[in-house]
This record gives C-alpha cells, structure tokens and sequence, in this order.
C-alpha cells in the first residue's frame, strides 16, 4: 500500500471493516495505470436464513420474526410482512388504522434518517472519526440531532411499545391504538422538531460536496396524493410503472462469491438505486410545502445526482416526516377496532414499503391453515449494492489525484451515502452446512 | 467482578458483533439522554457502528452481540475474550442463539434440499449457538431486544465496580407491578409472562397482547405447568412449538418444553 498520491503505477485501497455502517462489509479497490480494475463491497455478514426459518411459522408471526432482520428498520419489515399477508387474506387496512401505521413508520424514518444524517454521516463531511468526537467542537448540532432522534424514537415507542422491535403492529391493524390524548402528548416535541429539522437542512446544505454525480435508475414507490411510505406502485426515473406483485417478472437477485447477500438487478437495465434520492427526484411534487420551499431556497431541488447530497434530502424527509406526523396526529379519531380480522386463505402475496434507505420487498405463500410455505424477502441494501460498486469504480477513478487516506476515507463516504444496512442484506440466503 | 481501567486513565469500551441484527448495540445509541454522559466517562475504543477509531486493546469492558454461526467467528470469539478483562453478552443472539438457532431444530437434510445457486460461497454451521457454549462470559443481558434501562445499569454498574442490579424473575412480577389487569386470566389471551425473564417492563400486556418470550427463560421457570394451561385454553401443540420456539428457542427450558409437544 503507498501513501504517495497520484504517482504510483498501481494502489490498493483496502478498508477491512467499514465503520458507521449497520454490518459487517469490507471495501477493496485495485487501481492500476489511473484506471479501476477491481472494485468490490465485500460482505462478510454471516447469513441468518431468514427464508428458511420462516416455512412453517404462522402467518401471523411475519411481523415479530422479520422484525429481527434489522433492529434498525423494524417497522419497514413488519409493515412489508403485514401488507403482503393481508393482501393473501383480501384485506385493505385503511382510515385511521392505515394512518397509524403511516405514523409509526414516520417515527422510524425520523430516529433512522437522524442516527445517519448525525452519527454515521455528518463526521465525514466535518472530518471526524465519530460523532462522539464531533460533539467536542459541534456540542449544540449534536445534541440538536440526538433530541430529533429521540422524537422520533419517541412516537415508536408510543405506539409500538418500544424502539428496537416493537410488539403493536400485527397482521389487520394493532394490538392496541392509542387514545387521543395519547397521541397529543407528541405535539409539542414534534413542533420543536419540524423546526430543528429545518435549521438542520440548513444546516447540512452548506456543507461541502465532493463533486461527483452518476445517471443512476431510480426505483421507489408512487402514490397519487402521498410522499410514499407503506404503499403505491412500483416506478422508475426509465419509465418502470408496475404493480408490487409484479415485482419478481422485473427484478431478480444473483449471487457472488464474496458476499454473503444477494444483488438485485432489474431485468434488462442492471444496477439500480432506490432510497431518499429516488423518492426524492420521483416525488418531489408530493412532498409538503415547508420541504419544497425549503429545497428551493437552499437550491436542492430536484434533479439532484449527488449521492453524497442525500445527507440533505435525509434531512428534508424528516421535515416532511414531521409535519406529516403532526398532520396524522390532528386528525386523529380512536378507530372502531384495533384490527380488522384476517382470517387465512391459501395463497401468495406481496408487500413493498419504503424503509428508510428504500424499498423492501416481501413476498410469502402460506396454507389454508396459515403456515407460511414460502417467503422471499428483498432488502434495501441488497437492491443498491451494485450501484454503491459502480459508484466506487466511478468516483475513485475521477478521484485519483487524492492523497491515499484522503482517497480511503472518500471511498468509505461513497459507501456511507447510502446508509447501508448489511445485516438486512445478508439475511436472505439459503442454506449451505458445513457440519460441524 | 467488575473491573475498572488502569490507574489514570478511562476505562475502554469495545462493541462486538457476531450474527445479530444491530439492535442490541443499537441500543446504545438510543441512549439519546445518557450517550454524551457515558461517552465522557468510558473510551468506546472498538465501536465499529459508531467510530472509524480504533484503539488497541486490551479492553476493561467488552459488549458482545450477536450468536456464533460460523467457523470463523467460533475462531474470533476466542480472540474476543483474550483482549477482555470484563465480557458482558448483550441480548438473545449472544445468551440463546438467537431467532437464527431455529435451523439447530432442523435435520441437515432439510436445510441442504433448499438448493443454493452456489452454496460453496457460503460457509456456516450447523448450529447456531451462544457465545457462553464457546468461551466463559462474565454477565448475561437478555432480551430481543435489550432493555435500555438495564444496558445503561450494566455500564454504569461496571464503571462502579459492583454487580448489576438485574434481577432474574419473571414478567408477571413486572406486569403486577405496573398494576396491568392479567391477559390470561381476565381475557383468557395466552401468555407467556409466567416463565420469561423480566428486562422489558411487561410491554406487551400493556398493548393488550400476551407476552410472547423475547427475554427468553425466567430463572427456574415452570414451563409445564404453562403449557399445561395453555391447552386448557385450546391451544395446540403446533402453537406450544411455536411459542417456546421463537427469539430463545435454543435456551434450555424452552428447548425442552418446544420438544416435548413436538409430533
């Protein structure tokens, strides 16, 4: 390894296990005669088979045990196994119950979006190795940030019992939904928050970006009338417009020999990227006006192809996720029932939600009984894998004139861009034994 | 026994992961109040989630998440203990095995029918196992996930040289304590509250739901005479195998009660 800049013929950039990542990943470059020959995000995560420990299970229990993939986005896969159970029962979970989920999973995107913005990303951009270290000298940013975390930590923990894997949310709705009063007491930190979101958007837009954009395909979720969340259809910045239940005609996974998670690639097109840029340049129109004033007065509107600016639509989500949280909260009416009942029928359904760094796709078959037969469970991470490799290869080779630590620690942002989530990712193989 | 770093400086603090989710070292990060505290009186010298820093070990207190799956990390754990002088297991994964340990229930043949593109690449064990069957560990922390509460007690109770103050008993004496109406009794919804450790607060009666195992066995649980009850109520032996069989399905008393309603 050289720590020479620019001149040597050949350099390797090797970061055995990358740090403020959820997971266990690894980055290695080959760089010869200014070009990239091999660039791969190595995961190294051991597989937990999820797919596997679900045959059998009762269709009921999806939203407890897929929970456990990621303690970081629970909601986004109890709410993909609800939907995707729900719709094998022909059920539609709406008014209040379906608001209710829309504020849970606001609550996860507020204390997800603010552990990456403030202490895995924000330490790059200000050079510092943690956000423990960054308080010494930003004190007031961190906490500002650690307050808008808890805020959202705070709704998760109303409604579903606690932050890390929730016990509320079940198959047709909740075990208990809260009472108006319940609800209230959020009002006045959310406030504070849609408010420190704000100067945070401020502030993390004046950073500065290192330049580099890419023609990425983005794939996120649509709706009509909403910024997406739990549903709509599946679309893309290439004209893609399909049903979730189509997902498997236009998406399918491959494997390679250093990571232990699947890749998706979309059928005919190759890499592809979803997160808060896609839904950002393909729903802008959707989001609430104080987000879109604000993108326009800090000239971040869309298009935007920075991956390095995502620090910035983060924050300009948990604006929106704020204000849409205020927004369920006024209008809020005790629903009649907890749930709607859900009573099995064979079959196979689809579940497609937007957890905080993109969609999460589910898919199960299950029994007349309600035993699961079948399940197939896409996360986020593994959807944006290729394109975090075709964004090292692209970067590094425009970057080479950086000095080596430099160059290592850029590389190691590029791959922080995306908030991967490895232990989600890794979560999805079958199983091979090595007996013991 | 607590131990407390070397005279004149802070007591340094390493986080480890083995197959896990994240959410128990979570957890310390979603100490949003007491993080900037614990920081300012404990080095976090190996955190890869939290710090590209790394500081050299041997480390007064390590934190491990995370079960063992894998030849290699049955290997690391080893390494692991070595650099600790004080080593805390934190949630099911690492005291249980985790919800991962459903596949030790499994016979090899079912696993290797499920025909991988390339299974060469992956290589895992059979079972998924705690990390106290693999080296001797100094606490246990239960729970899927932990508690907060008792992540920081442990900490702190570290920092201060005494026992943690976590006590084995079980939901049910939490659930009385926050004054909640029986699910079982009164509603007749099944429970699991009489032989799970407590940790959680009773969170689940809370949200009009029987407690469904997360901290895995209280000491000395009478899981029999639980299930014994839950017929009663017309639950079968599929729900029996189900319930016991979940985030701790590997901890001893509920192996045994899952296995014994086994067709």
């Amino acid at each position: 390894m050289s720590g020479r800049s620019g001149k040597a013929k050949s350099r390797t950039i090797k970061v055995d296990y990358l740090a403020r990542v959820e997971g266990e990943g690894s980055l290695y470059l080959k760089i010869k005669d200014d070009a990239v020959v091999d660039c791969r995000l190595e995961i190294f995560e051991p597989p937990r088979f999820f797919e596997a420990l679900l045959r059998g299970r009762h269709f009921t229990e999806a939203p407890d045990i897929t929970a456990r993939i990621c303690g970081i986005c629970a909601i986004a896969y109890q709410m993909g196994a609800v939907h995707a159970m729900e719709s094998i029962c022909g059920v539609t979970v709406g008014g209040q119950l379906r608001e209710l989920r829309r504020l849970i999973y606001c609550g996860e995107w507020i204390e997800s979006h603010m552990l990456h913005i403030a202490m895995l990303h924000l330490p790059d951009f200000l050079g510092y190795p943690d956000a423990i270290a960054m308080a010494a000298e930003h004190g007031e940013l961190v906490e500002t940030a650690l307050r808008l975390k808890k805020v959202g930590n705070d709704i998760v923990r109303l409604l579903g019992g606690r932050e890390v894997h929730p016990v509320n949310v079940r198959v047709g709705g909740f075990y208990r939904t809260p009472q108006r009063a319940e609800l209230a007491t959020l009002e006045h930190d959310l406030n504070w928050a849609r408010d420190a979101a704000i100067e945070l958007t401020r502030t993390v837009a004046g950073l500065d970006f290192p330049r580099y954009e890419r023609n990425y395909e983005y794939v996120c979720l649509s709706h009509p009338d909403e910024y997406p969340l739990n549903e709509g259809r599946l679309v893309s910045s290439s004209g893609l417009d399909i049903d979730i239940s189509e997902y498997d005609k236009h998406f399918v996974e491959e494997q390679v020999a250093y990571s232990t998670a699947l890749r998706s690639v979309r059928k005919g097109h190759g890499a592809y990227l979803c997160g808060p840029l896609a839904r950002y340049n393909l729903n802008f129109d959707r989001l609430p006006d104080t987000a879109r004033q604000l993108a326009r007065e800090l000239q971040v509107e869309p298009p935007l192809h920075n991956p390095f600016k995502s620090i910035v639509v983060r924050a300009l989500e948990v604006v929106f996720a704020c204000e849409e949280a205020l927004r369920i909260i006024a209008g809020y009416e005790v629903p009649a029932s907890p749930a709607i009942d859900c009573r099995p029928r064979p079959g196979s359904g689809s579940g497609c939600t937007e957890a905080p760094r993109g969609i999460c796709y589910h898919r199960y078959s299950i029994d007349h009984e309600g035993s699961i037969l079948d399940a197939k469970i896409v996360a986020p991470t593994s959807q944006n894998q290729r394109s975090v490799e075709q964004d090292l290869r692209d970067f590094a080779a425009t970057h080479l004139h950086l000095s080596q630590d430099l160059l290592t620690w850029q590389c190691e942002q590029t791959v922080r861009n995306y908030d991967p989530c490895i232990s989600c990712a890794a979560h999805f193989l079958t199983l091979h034994i090595d007996c013991e | 026994m607590p131990v407390s770093g070397r005279r004149g400086r802070r007591p340094k603090l390493a986080v480890w992961k083995f197959a896990s989710c994240d959410g128990c070292q979570l957890t310390l990060l979603h100490c949003e109040d007491q993080l900037l505290s614990v920081a300012a009186a404990i080095d976090f010298a190996y955190f890869p989630e939290a710090t590209r820093t790394v500081i050299k070990g041997p480390y007064d207190l390590s934190l491990v998440e995370g079960s063992i799956t894998t030849p290699h990390d049955a290997e690391r754990i080893h390494q692991v203990r070595r650099a600790s002088k004080y080593l805390v297991t934190i949630g099911a994964c690492a005291t249980a095995g985790g919800i991962q340990a459903l596949r030790n229930f499994k016979k090899v043949r079912d696993f290797t029918q499920i025909v991988y593109a390339a299974p060469q690449y992956i290589e895992t064990l059979s079972k998924s196992t705690p990390i106290s069957d693999h080296i001797l560990v100094d606490f246990e922390l239960r729970g899927c996930p932990i508690d907060k509460g008792q992540l920081i007690e442990v900490i702190s109770a570290f920092l201060n040289n005494r026992k943690p103050a976590v006590t084995p008993h079980s939901v049910c004496i939490e659930c009385k304590r926050r004054g909640n109406v029986c699910v079982m009794v009164a509603r007749g919804t099944p429970c699991l509250g009489p032989v799970t450790h407590a940790g959680c607060g009773a969170i689940c009666p809370v949200y009009d739901r029987g407690c469904y195992g997360c901290f895995g066995p209280k000491e000395t649980p009478n899981t029999q005479s639980l299930a014994d009850t839950w017929q009663q109520m017309d639950r079968s032996k599929t729900d029996l195998v189900r319930a016991f069989r979940s985030f701790n399905a590997y901890a001893d008393p509920f192996r045994k009660e899952s296995e014994a309603h086994e067709r």
